[in-house]
Order: structure tokens, then C-alpha cells, then sequence
């Protein structure tokens, strides 16, 4: 796993991705090594997602959903946030740093803090 | 159905040390609904024994594949084909009866377990599995209301309950548990067949089944 690697944020399209979008719009500055995959929900993204990204190469995952309570598709967001936590699990397994996969819930208008989520994903990167 | 769980990865990645070709082999049946050995469960073991293996700097070439019912050989035979032949080893996520079809038809492989098969039993909730049957070849249960006291008593017992049955009908061994024999009485109480708690019933043939096994049907 390179130092520089991908991170891949699975942004789901009613909260994340706007966010991400708004980000964009706003001209905020975040790192460039992160490659967003727009998702219908969180609940979308399996352990398996995330488990091939890390296989493809990537760095860091990070799922990206609504707030709680939020969720479109009622539980979607807390299903992401049980697989995450299964994910850390299996990647602990592996050897790898379960830090490297993160549930981030959001509101479509935070894109201050979307910026903030993937800097500090690819600081907790650089710094292993 | 059989309940399975996996074994640690460590573990398995000791039995495939050497092998640089394997096959993952899953059962679409009761491992599946215990999500021991599913497609899915096939998918997390391979993805994470390729990141394990390129994290050591190991190559390491894992096929997948998922058989509807491991433990019939036509179905093995059906969905594997060819692709026994390109591996060196063969990684069952079935049952022991599944591994063992499996160990029978490719008799020049090693076939290896990734799951420890663990008892007979039922899904309570989501994620959780009970021990229901110890497939003693004995039924009992026409007597106790439809509840096994051979796999459902930590002791076993025949004539319970026994004396440590904890407030609230949990077991004394374990307060989390139900005491068997409380569920029992209350079943048979709905039913109206509490006459039957008074009855003694002698010790259980355990050798009704001689083992290994074997079961003829009639018109075979």
C-alpha cells in the first residue's frame, strides 16, 4: 500500500455527493488522491466494496452517508456504519490499520467538513 | 440445518502455506444462511487472503467458486469442472460433509477446511444461531413439548429440571441461557400435557445411531 495511494470515498448521492459538489462549487481545497464513486445510498457500499478497493490498491475507504436519522432509505446509513466496523475487523485480520476505513455521516451542505474528512484521511496515511 | 463458523485467517493461511493456486469452494446451503461459507463469506476470504498475501510480498492466485449443496457430488462435479485442475489446493468453505464430498472427488488435491462445523440448530435472530439437535438418533422430543433437553440442557438431562435452575428458569451455568427443562414445563402447561413432567423416563439409547452413520431408504 503506497503512502500515496488512492483514497476512495463512497459518497452516497443525497447527502455526500452534494456535499462533495458543494465542496467543488465553494472552490475548497482538499487532496487530490481521492477518488469519489457516487452510490445511491451508504447502505449500497458491502464489506466486499470496500475489501476490493483496498485489493485494487487503494489507501484508505471512506463511506460517506447521511446523518442519522437522515437516511432516505430509512436504516441505509446505519447498515453502512456496522459494515465499516466489520470491515475494520477483517482488515485488522489482514494486518492492516482498521483507521484506513471510516463512516463519515454528513448533510448535503457540509462541505467544509468533507474537505476536513479527507485531509485527515490522507494525513492518518502519510503518518503510518 | 448445519452451523458452521470460520476459522481465524491466521489459521487457514498456515494450511495454504506453499500453495501459490487455490480454489475457495463455498455451498450455497445451510453455510450460506449462517453466513459461514456464502458467496459473500467466499468473497471476504479470498479478497482477504490476496490482501494478506501481497502485503507479505507472496503471489498467490485465488479462484472462487460456490456449489449449491457441497455435499452432493453431482452438484460439485456440475460447478467446479475444470477448474480443480488449475489449483494446487482447494480451500471448502462447507460443512465437514461438504469437505469431505469434495476430499472424495479430487482425491490428488488437498482439500482444507475453512470452517469449524459446529452443531445442528436454527436461526433465533439475525446473526444468531442455536444448537436445536444433537442428532442423538433418539427423537425425544414428542415428550417435552417440542424442546431438546439432550442439546438444550447444559447437563443433558432427561428428568430435569435439576436443582440449580436460576430465578427467572435460567440455567446455573449459564444465567444468559433458559433453563431447558422451565421451557419445557411451560410448553407442556399451554398444551395441557403437564402430566407428562410426572413420568420418569429411563436413560436414552445413545448407540441408536452406530456410527458412522448410515441411512438405506426403502425403495432404493
Amino acid at each position: 500500500m503506497e503512502k500515496d495511494g488512492k483514497i476512495i470515498a463512497f459518497c452516497c448521492a443525497e447527502s455526500a455527493y452534494r456535499a462533495a459538489d458543494r465542496a467543488g462549487r465553494l472552490r475548497i481545497r482538499y487532496p487530490d488522491n481521492v477518488r469519489v464513486i457516487r452510490i445511491p445510498c451508504a447502505g449500497r457500499v458491502s464489506v466486499l466494496h470496500i475489501l476490493k478497493a483496498f485489493e485494487k490498491g487503494a489507501a484508505g475507504v471512506l463511506v460517506m452517508g447521511c446523518q442519522e436519522g437522515a437516511c432516505r432509505h430509512l436504516t441505509g446509513n446505519i447498515r453502512a456504519k456496522e459494515r465499516v466496523k466489520y470491515a475494520k475487523d477483517l482488515l485488522k485480520e489482514v494486518g492492516i490499520n482498521g483507521q484506513r476505513v471510516k463512516m463519515v455521516n454528513f448533510g448535503p451542505d457540509m462541505a467544509q467538513k468533507f474537505a476536513r474528512e479527507i485531509e485527515e484521511m490522507a494525513e492518518k496515511i502519510k503518518e503510518e | 440445518m448445519i452451523i458452521a463458523a470460520r476459522k481465524p485467517l491466521e489459521e487457514i493461511r498456515n494450511m495454504l502455506a506453499g500453495y501459490k493456486r487455490i480454489l475457495v469452494v463455498g455451498c450455497g446451503t445451510c453455510v450460506t444462511i449462517c453466513w459461514a461459507g456464502g458467496e459473500k463469506e467466499v468473497g471476504i476470504l479470498s479478497s482477504q487472503l490476496r490482501l494478506a498475501s501481497s502485503k507479505d510480498g507472496n503471489e498467490l492466485s485465488v479462484m472462487e467458486a460456490v456449489v449449491e449443496r457441497q455435499c452432493e457430488k453431482e452438484m460439485v462435479i456440475e460447478e467446479l469442472g475444470d477448474k480443480v485442475q488449475e489449483v494446487e489446493a482447494i480451500l471448502s468453505m462447507g460443512c465437514g460433509a461438504g469437505v469431505q464430498t469434495m476430499a472424495e472427488l479430487f482425491e490428488e488435491k488437498p482439500i482444507f477446511p475453512a470452517l469449524n462445523t459446529t452443531f445442528i440448530g436454527m436461526p433465533e435472530k439475525e446473526g444468531l444461531w442455536l444448537e436445536m439437535c444433537g442428532a442423538c438418533g433418539d427423537c425425544f422430543l414428542d415428550r417435552t413439548g417440542g424442546i431438546c433437553p439432550v442439546v438444550r440442557c447444559a447437563k443433558g438431562l432427561l428428568n430435569g429440571p435439576c436443582g440449580g435452575t436460576r430465578k427467572g428458569g435460567k440455567c446455573e451455568i449459564d444465567p444468559e441461557k433458559d433453563c431447558a427443562w422451565v421451557l419445557i414445563y411451560r410448553r407442556l402447561e399451554k398444551q395441557g400435557r403437564l402430566a407428562l413432567m410426572r413420568k420418569y423416563y429411563e436413560p436414552k439409547n445413545y448407540r441408536a445411531v452406530k456410527r458412522p452413520g448410515k441411512i438405506e431408504a426403502l425403495e432404493a
